[in-house]
């Protein structure tokens, strides 16, 4: 049977993947940002998943206004890095897992999660990033990739508990699938930021601080948290921190917290990281 | 009954809701337009004429024109969507995000380095 072995969370900032791209990772500005990830890099290489559970949000690219689903599970065969305004970025075409995406859908929507299901879609740096974070610039990616897009543009974004509980109706569904894969599930964005209004350039560590000690200890009470604290105290765009909810609903009760970073900034936003393992 | 909206209060903030995503339907939809180069040249030559193509109202259009982001987000936009606009201008996540708060874009990037703008201090 496969088995859900680590959960990691990041953030997915664009800049920092422009930083990779352009060879800009040992710039005074940067340097500081891709030194949390040292251990990280190293750590994948040890324990390098068949599969990753890649949870992040689509920021106006495959999803126009036309069409705004709150969940949506990517089960191609492989999804093109999208070109969102300047060109794709140079990284390596995304594959899928379709037949396990597939039986994940059908095992959390009979958990009573209604699932858009993607079979066409271009990944943007929400997905990319985190890739490039703990994989640096391979030819390929060095394991399959599920993409699972969660609305957190158009308020309201479903709730931290639903999030939560969703994340244990995808441990319930990896867990029944008759493979032997090795599985991680990533949630990737925030952590505080606001990109829009006369509040933009908001960073609060002390939230941020707060979210990663109860997301690693606390997560049943964290995830009672109601959208307008993060409003208020994370900014309009922090509100992304949702999505951590689904990777850690997805780990055991008691997980090891192996590695722990957090930066401020990267452009507009706090840079946070974490590496679970289901102990 | 209306909905509840506690987020109404918070300064210097739009939420981006259902009724902002109405409102902001065609804005929003003229900046995924940009996504194709070609039509970022047809923007860039001419961007009343290209405006005009949308079915957007008078107030969005002069607000796409000016550059007034905050305005655009009044009038329904999301910065996900605008960001196609100032990337079509060649302009930075960074520089948007001076101008919405009134500062010089080296001014706000001193703050981001200084670890932001706090979460209560008064706009």
């Amino acid at each position: 049977m496969a088995r859900l072995t680590a959960g990691i969370a990041t953030s997915h900032v664009p800049a920092i993947g422009a930083a990779v791209d352009l060879g800009k990772t040992q710039e005074t500005y940067w340097q500081p940002v891709f030194k949390g990830f040292e251990f990280s890099k190293q750590w994948i290489r040890d324990n390098t998943p068949d599969v990753i559970f890649l949870v992040y949000n689509d920021h106006a690219t495959a999803f126009t206004p036309d069409l705004i689903p709150t969940f949506a599970i990517g089960c191609a065969e492989s999804f093109a890095p999208a070109d969102e305004g300047w060109g794709p970025r140079p990284v390596p075409t995304v594959l899928g897992h379709p037949e396990f995406a597939a039986h994940i859908a059908q095992s959390v929507i009979q958990s009573d999660f209604d699932l858009t299901i993607v079979n066409k879609m271009d990944v943007d740096h929400g997905l990319t990033v985190p890739l490039s974070l703990l994989f640096g610039q391979p030819k390929e990616w060095p394991c399959r990739v599920i993409p699972f897009a969660v609305n957190v543009v158009q308020y309201p974004p479903p709730s931290g508990n639903r999030c939560y509980q969703l994340g244990k109706a995808i441990r319930r569904a990896v867990e029944s699938f008759d493979a032997d894969l090795n599985v991680q599930i990533w949630g990737t964005g925030g952590m505080s930021h606001q990109l829009q209004g006369p509040r933009a350039g908001l960073i609060n560590k002390d939230f941020d601080q707060r979210f990663l000690d109860s997301l690693i200890a606390a997560p049943e009470a964290l995830a009672l948290l109601p959208h307008i604290d993060y409003l208020r105290e994370a900014g309009s765009e922090g509100i992304e921190l949702v999505m951590w909810l689904i990777m850690r609903g997805a780990l055991n009760a008691t997980v090891k917290s192996v590695h722990r970073f957090y930066h401020v900034p990267a452009s507009n936003t706090a840079v946070g990281h974490l590496i679970l393992e289901n102990s | 009954m209306s909905l509840d909206k506690p987020y109404a209060n918070i300064p210097g903030t739009v939420v981006f809701d259902a009724e902002q995503s109405r409102k902001g339907y065609h804005l929003n939809t003229f900046c995924m337009s940009l996504m194709k180069a070609a039509n970022r040249e047809r923007f860039k030559a001419d961007e009343r004429t290209y405006l005009d193509e949308w079915p957007m109202s008078e107030a969005q259009k002069g607000a796409v024109l000016a550059r007034d982001y905050n305005r655009m987000i009044a009038l329904g936009g999301n910065i996900y969507f605008l960001a196609k606009i100032f990337a079509t201008d060649g302009k930075s996540f960074q520089h948007a995000a001076a101008l919405m708060t009134g500062m010089s874009q080296e001014d706000y990037a001193r703050m981001m380095l200084n670890g932001g703008r706090s979460p209560h201090a008064k706009l």
